[in-house]
């Protein structure tokens, strides 16, 4: 008797699984190692390090010039807000002071590079939960901002359009125009990003109540960016540490308190209305002036140690630069926004299915090379 | 708009954060010198119990880490934790430094910052510090068989690095 | 113009001529069967185009354009290339059971085609529980997959298998319940039968209200029958990288991918047939012509076809747990009911005939 309760006691068995470093969900090479009972996720751990680079070991070998171009490799989607990032610091350390135009300038581009980010960011989110055709709408309209940067800048993903002491060149002359071409299209596209999937049954059920990250948590976590702020964690650097032209434009850091992969998704949405407003209020008044300041064509930085913190795209990414006041930096440290928010993905994954995984990973908006530097 | 809100929040001035925290700890180093931020050293020793004090205290509450580097400054290898307190905005940078650069351990600060879990196993993988009471302390970017730590001064890897 | 489209009597009159009558059966079989799977490995083909120019149209894009006129040659490139691709697989698949799952897909969806009538009399096996025989097949279909998920030995395609047994196994009382309740009204399986009662109305019109509902539930159930977006648990790529069929290459993976598209079709000509009249011209305008039937068929299908696809490209896909809910809480219930309905409808007569 008691031999068949013991036989017949049906055990589920936890197994193993490997997502990645080749799978569609992980945009990249990232690896996770999956424990799974069924369906449901036991336990999540992301092996790193397919394109870690050593970026910063990379630094202490470059001038400061040649760290710029290292970073627009890191996240690549915002491309033009890392260089800044680097070049601000160089910039405080040397205590230039920096044209208004560069700042006007660096700021729209920076904000036309958030929306970009965020157009990729939602083609891929709706693919990562079934809806295919999103990509190529978010795709069209990051073409026109690619465009933009591509006769500014000369390229349209990485762009070194930043340097130490201000910008390799002036705007093209359509810039503006186009600008302001884009903005106009795209407040009437945007609209349609609701229609096709935020207003979706089945695209809300999959995300509310799914991936929920609290407000604490995303603080120990040291989440920032969308992440946090849909968890209700005003963490916008634009706001606290305020940069370039940021203190000269208003506008409302998107704050949803739900914490669920929802939140983080309208907080992204709600991120591109007021990307485009601040540009608005920027276009028309770009200050006449030069874009660069004459900087030694050997930068040494004085020694001591900078930090600038700058909001990327992805969050915050923190630049810490440790000078001996050679020509080189002695230590260089990127703190990444993806890397912070990658290793909460276990604490929001865990209990949920396979498909709840993919798509809270979708709103964590990882860009792997910013992860492995 | 409910969500408006006031960015400008009461800032500790560094020499208020200095009085505050010295009466803690006897023998900590305070300094302002090369870098915006107040700076501490503190013996490994201290460490955990210092920072762990400046997450609960009430007046400092930096439960935000948003920071944490490896360090290797020639002779000794060690920590930089950069802070700040997401309610009263101000920040500190705390420093820790060990010289025993055959096996290096400090305090693991996990408990305190559940970001410090991947933040730490980075600087393990890269300078070779290892953690006490880290959950998982393994490499984390570079495979397990690697040898040594690449981010120290002294690694030499004639094959991959390019030296000037 | 007097064509005879009861091919089955046609070509066994033509092979009596110089064959005995049981040598004359047997080679109506094949040759039927040849004729079939001719037009439906083309058919087949051209689904996975139009799908892909549907795809395009919504997605902003052009589409296949470059092989043939307006890219028409396009799938026929890809079939080449898939046959010409070799037939890889994993070490420790079980490797007849790894080779068979194919064919159960394939034969299940092409053995559900003999039995519609795409026009009158044409029509190439005529059975009198053609519905139930339809419903019974297109259920076999399944066991390829499991097999396919199990034998490659990969776990992905294991998740994606045993996503697919359920989701198959649930969505098939919807399929048939939702038929049944159609039965309610025609009172015979026999598909021919069917549509002549639908001469005096198509019966989703005599239906009215069970029957709307019924061909909602129908098309639901058998989006997720053929395993389609929003219902592609099985394959979900973004979660399982291929599921079922991971494993698979060359023309393996064609049968798995064309039984899809045939059972898309399959799926749409059971609702055509069933609701919308089959090969029936509306209001009876080409009633004199019976071989116009054919594209009456056809157009009917492919606009249920289309619907199909519509649903792919814009919905997002369900969780699988949430798939099981929608059936077993929603649909199943609400279909029990519409049973019920139905047969008030029908007791009472209460139908709409013209």
């Amino acid at each position: 008797m008691d031999t068949t309760i013991k036989n017949s006691n049906l055990k589920s068995e936890e197994y193993f699984i490997n997502m990645g470093p080749q799978h569609p969900a992980t945009h990249g090479v990232l690896r996770l190692l999956l424990t799974i009972d069924g369906e449901i996720i036991k336990k999540v751990e992301p092996d790193l390090g397919y394109i870690h680079r050593s970026i910063e070991k990379m630094c202490e070998r470059d001038s400061y010039q040649q760290i710029v171009h290292l970073t627009d490799r890191m996240d690549y989607l915002s491309s033009h807000i890392n260089n800044e990032a680097v070049c601000l610091t160089v910039e405080n350390a040397l205590q230039l002071e920096i044209p208004d135009r560069v700042k006007v300038i660096r700021t729209i581009i920076g904000e036309l590079t958030r929306i970009a980010s965020h157009c990729l960011w939602w083609g891929v989110m709706g693919m990562d939960v079934g809806a295919l055709t999103t990509y190529f709408y978010g795709f069209r309209d990051r073409e026109m901002i690619n465009d933009i940067f591509e006769e500014t800048c000369g390229a349209r993903l990485t762009m070194n359009y930043n340097i130490p002491g201000g910008l390799m060149f002036d705007i093209h002359p359509n810039f503006v125009k186009r600008t302001k071409e884009f903005i106009a299209h795209f407040k009437t596209k945007l609209p349609e990003y609701d229609t096709l999937l935020t207003g979706n049954v089945i695209f809300q059920k999959r995300m509310k109540g799914v991936g929920i990250l609290t407000k604490e948590d995303a603080i120990s976590f040291g989440a920032s960016g969308p992440v946090g702020r849909g968890s209700g964690y005003s963490c916008d650097v634009r706001k606290y540490h305020t940069y370039s032209a940021y203190d000269k434009v208003t506008f409302n850091e998107a704050l949803k308190t739900d914490g669920d992969s929802f939140a983080r998704y309208q907080v992204r949405i709600q991120e591109m209305w007021e990307s485009m407003s601040i540009i608005e209020q920027l276009i028309d008044n770009i200050p006449e002036g030069d874009v660069q300041v004459a900087t030694n064509a050997v930068i040494k930085l004085p020694k001591g140690e900078f930090y600038q913190k700058v909001e990327t795209a992805r969050g915050e990414l923190g630049v810490y630069i440790n000078s001996t006041g050679t020509k080189n930096p002695y230590r260089v440290k990127f703190r990444s926004p993806g890397f912070s928010n990658l290793s909460l993905l276990n604490h929001i994954a865990v209990g949920g299915k396979i498909g709840d995984l993919v798509a809270s990973m979708a709103t964590l908006d990882l860009v792997i090379p910013d992860i492995d530097r | 708009m409910g969500l408006m809100k006031d960015y400008k929040t009461e800032v500790m001035t560094n020499q208020a954060l200095q009085n505050l925290i010295s009466i803690w700890i006897p023998d900590l180093e305070f300094t302002e010198e090369g870098s915006q931020f107040l700076n501490i050293s503190v013996k490994p020793e201290q460490l955990h119990q210092l920072l762990s004090q400046l997450k609960s205290n009430n007046e400092t509450s930096f439960d935000y880490l948003f920071c944490l580097t490896g360090m290797d400054w020639g002779k000794e290898l060690g920590v930089i934790y950069h802070l700040e307190s997401t309610s009263h905005r101000h920040i500190i940078v705390v420093k820790v430094q060990t010289e025993d650069r055959e096996n290096p351990t400090l305090d693991s600060v996990c408990d305190i910052w559940k970001t410090a879990d991947f933040h730490e196993r980075e600087v393990y993988d890269f300078f070779g510090i290892k953690f006490i009471n880290h959950p998982n302390l393994k490499r984390l970017f570079l495979t397990d068989e690697w040898e040594g730590f690449p981010l120290r001064k002294d690694y030499v890897d004639e094959i991959n690095m390019v030296i000037k | 113009m007097n064509i005879s489209l009861n091919i089955t009597t046609t070509i066994t009159e033509f092979l009596s001529g110089f064959m005995s009558e049981g040598a004359a059966n047997i080679g109506t079989m094949v040759v039927i069967a040849l004729i079939y799977l001719a037009i439906f490995a083309v058919a087949g083909l051209y689904l996975v185009l139009l799908e892909r120019k549907v795809a395009a149209w919504f997605q902003l894009r052009l589409g296949p354009n470059r092989v043939g006129p307006w890219g028409l040659l396009q799938t026929m490139a890809d079939a080449l290339k898939l046959v010409s691709k070799e037939l890889t697989g994993t070490v420790k698949a079980d490797k007849f059971l790894y080779n068979l799952a194919p064919y159960f897909v394939i034969v299940s969806s092409l053995m559900a085609l003999a039995v519609f009538p795409f026009t009158k009399e044409f029509q190439a096996f005529d059975i009198n529980i053609g519905l139930f025989f339809l419903i019974a097949i297109s259920s076999i279909g399944v066991i390829g997959i499991l097999l396919g998920g199990w034998a490659s030995n990969n776990k992905f395609a294991l998740i994606g298998a045993m996503r697919s047994g359920v989701q198959t196994i649930s969505y098939e009382l919807s399929v048939g319940l939702s038929l049944i309740t159609m039965v309610l009204l025609t009172g015979t399986l026999q598909l021919s039968e069917i549509i002549e009662v639908q001469k005096n109305g198509w019966l989703i019109v005599q239906g009215h209200i069970p029957a709307i509902i019924a061909f909602m539930i129908y098309m639901i159930a058998g989006t997720a029958e053929t395993n389609r977006a929003p219902f592609d648990m099985v394959e979900a790529e973004s979660e399982l990288g291929a599921g079922f069929h991971t494993e698979y290459s060359g023309m393996k993976f064609a049968y798995f991918f064309l039984a899809e598209f045939i059972n898309m079709f399959i799926i749409a000509a059971v609702a055509t047939t069933v609701f919308f009249g089959g090969w029936l011209s509306p209001f009876g305008i080409t009633e004199s012509i019976p071989w116009l039937g054919v594209f009456w068929f056809i157009g009917k299908t492919f606009m249920l076809v289309f619907l199909m696809m519509w649903f792919r490209w814009t919905f997002p896909r369900l969780r699988v747990d949430q798939l099981l809910t929608l059936e077993w809480k929603y649909l199943l219930p609400l279909n029990l009911l519409n049973i019920i309905l139905m047969a008030l409808i029908v007791w009472l007569n209460l139908t709409i005939q013209f």
